[in-house]
């Protein structure tokens, strides 16, 4: 069986289109066409912009036409429904912004579309993108395209779900602890995280500042490489962003880890993640020497304060931030006769139990009394993560790790907040110290009486700005390895 | 790090939003929870540690002080939940 389309990678189908073998609103109506065949029973996407994917489409072949270079040409991307799309509906999965109309498009998002890639549409995720499941939305439910018993992970849920199941090639998402290596992980896909302030934040509906990063998902490393070469780089309008020279990274993919030390982390004992998952993750690490790495022992002793650290530092962030949310300017807005009652039950209608939680917590660890207990040392420990990696840097080049502690897990299966919460417990420590980190596939798990098996994600990380060497060494380690290529989603629908 | 019980009702305010009887119940449990956890920091000596607000070089960012584009007032009015001519329309805040 040969492959159709659009189940091939970014890069294929950009070169086809590129060659004017295909065009692209060709591409753009078969997707468009299997979503509507299958998105019924996986919930990826909230708003199908069909109108404004054929319209993009047919700019596309006109400037190819013109003989424009293109490096996404005619590539279809899902982009996460907390990214502005100028005269798109931009929710942020939250009744509070569900019929909100974004008035200008994130700075990201216009540079892949000026590359040529094809907005197809935005994705379920959890609200605000606080969650690690895709259950938080308070807009619809996505369900994993490998289990559809299962989640797709989180927050970026719906635009893992939509590459998983040929809906898009590539994935726009948002990592702020985890939000896209894990639902990666357990969608068989790479996600990737690029270094604090290399994409620009504009347009990013803000969760918590010093965290949110924007970066791709895909099925293959070069479509993650090609992605952050489009939209990596300073932008005036976010004034976190980095100015200094984006590496391009697609065209330095390597094919060995000769001459590279990968960390192993002591603290980081696979054993108990159960034998399964023990297992593979040995395996993973052997394979990375078979490819050539050294491997070495390194120790990141406050990496497991790193959950705790998270939860002060980003509900504070997301207190202070949504607090734009109070029924003025846009969104819901619940009438009354004065404006405090109005803030108090336009907040109170418009969040969900999630939200309100982190905007307490948060609201708590910033109040006048205790700014010093939580949120000043929470700061204070991130300094201390952040030493523990420099620590490490200087004897390996890498970190591997997990990049979740489980694979997909059923709906409903985790009901107390923190153990939600501990699903970040492998992510968390890079955010908090801004470095670029990723997962690719490494192998599979059949749960217990399960029938399916469920991909699993190997975690590599890397110092700040050190992208072009996080993603070659993780296209040498996928090429060779080709776990992804094991099984394939149960929602084909294409081949019909 | 402080023990004592969160005054659920007092932190709600603060962050402006109402909360159900049942809400302060859950909630009131559930951030004791995460501060127990949240707790375990207490185990670290900080005392001479600097903080971390931001984890990449960031520097004052500044620009010409002049005019340039930017949204468009009618496409921004009309995400408004009410507006009335050229502005945003709320409840009256201050008495008469």
């Amino acid at each position: 069986m040969s492959e159709t389309p659009i189940e091939r990678s970014a890069a294929a189908i950009a070169a086809e289109v590129r060659a004017r073998r295909i065009s692209a609103a060709e591409i753009t109506e078969a997707t468009l066409s299997h979503i509507g065949a299958i998105d019924a029973a996986i919930g990826a996407y909230l708003t199908v912009l069909s109108d404004e994917a054929r319209r993009c489409a047919a700019r596309v072949d006109e400037r190819l036409r013109n003989g424009e270079d293109l490096s996404l040409a005619g590539v279809p991307i899902a982009v996460k429904d907390n990214m502005c799309l100028e005269r798109s509906r931009t929710t942020c999965g939250s009744k509070i912004l569900e019929r909100w109309i974004a008035p200008y498009t994130a700075t990201a998002v216009a540079r892949l579309i000026d590359a040529g890639a094809i907005p197809i549409g935005k994705t379920n995720c959890d609200e605000f993108a606080m969650g690690s499941s895709c259950e938080n939305s308070a807009l619809g439910v996505t369900r994993n395209p490998y289990d559809p018993s299962r989640v797709p992970g989180g927050s970026s849920g719906g635009s893992s779900a939509a590459v998983a199941a040929y809906e898009a090639a590539i994935g726009l998402g948002s990592d702020t602890g985890g939000s896209i290596r894990e639902p990666a992980a357990f969608c068989n896909l790479v996600g990737f995280k690029p270094t604090y302030g290399r994409v620009s934040r504009y347009g990013l509906i803000a969760f918590a500042s010093s965290l949110d990063q924007i970066g791709p998902l895909a099925r293959t490393v070069q479509d993650a490489a090609l992605t952050y070469d489009a939209m990596a780089g300073f932008d005036p309008m976010d004034a976190t962003s980095i100015d200094r020279p984006v590496e391009p990274t697609a065209a330095a993919l390597l094919e060995s880890l000769q001459g590279l030390r990968i960390g192993i982390v002591r603290d980081f004992d696979t054993k108990a993640l159960g034998e399964d998952l023990d297992a593979i993750y040995l395996r993973a690490y052997r394979d990375l020497q078979k490819l050539g790495a050294e491997l070495v022992e390194v120790t990141l002793p406050t990496a497991e304060y790193g959950v705790p650290t998270y939860y002060l530092i980003a509900p504070a962030e997301c207190s202070s931030n949504l607090a734009r949310f109070d029924g003025v300017r846009y969104g819901l807005r619940i009438e009354a006769d004065d404006v405090r009652s109005m803030y108090d039950k336009t907040r109170a209608a418009g969040f969900g139990p999630e939200v309100k939680r982190r905007i307490l917590i948060g609201t708590y660890a910033l109040s006048s009394g205790y700014y010093d207990a939580y949120y000043l040392r929470a700061q204070k420990v991130r300094t201390l993560i952040a030493r523990d990696f420099e620590r490490a840097f200087a004897t390996c080049d890498l970190i591997a790790c997990p990049a979740a502690s489980c694979t997909a897990f059923e709906f409903a299966a985790k009901s107390d907040p923190y153990s939600m919460y501990l699903m970040d417990y492998y992510t968390i420590p890079m955010s908090l110290a801004g470095l670029p980190a990723l997962s690719v596939p490494c192998g599979w798990s059949t749960p217990d009486g399960g029938a399916l098996p469920l991909p699993v994600g190997l975690q590599l990380s890397a110092p700040l700005f050190a992208e072009k060497l996080l993603l070659g060494a993780a296209h040498a380690y996928e090429r060779e390895t080709r776990h992804a290529l094991a099984h394939r989603p149960v929602f084909e629908g294409v081949r019909a | 790090m402080p023990e004592e019980k969160i005054d659920i009702r007092y932190v709600a305010k603060l962050a402006r939003i109402a909360l159900s009887e049942e809400e302060v119940e859950i909630f009131g449990r559930q951030l004791g929870d995460l501060l127990a956890h949240v707790n375990a920091l207490a185990a670290l000596d900080v005392a001479s540690i600097p903080a971390t607000a931001q984890v990449v070089e960031s520097r004052n960012v500044t620009r010409d002080d002049k005019l340039r584009p930017c949204l468009d007032r009618e496409q921004v009015l009309a995400e408004a939940p009410q507006r009335q001519g050229g502005f945003f329309r709320v409840p009256r805040i201050i008495a008469e």
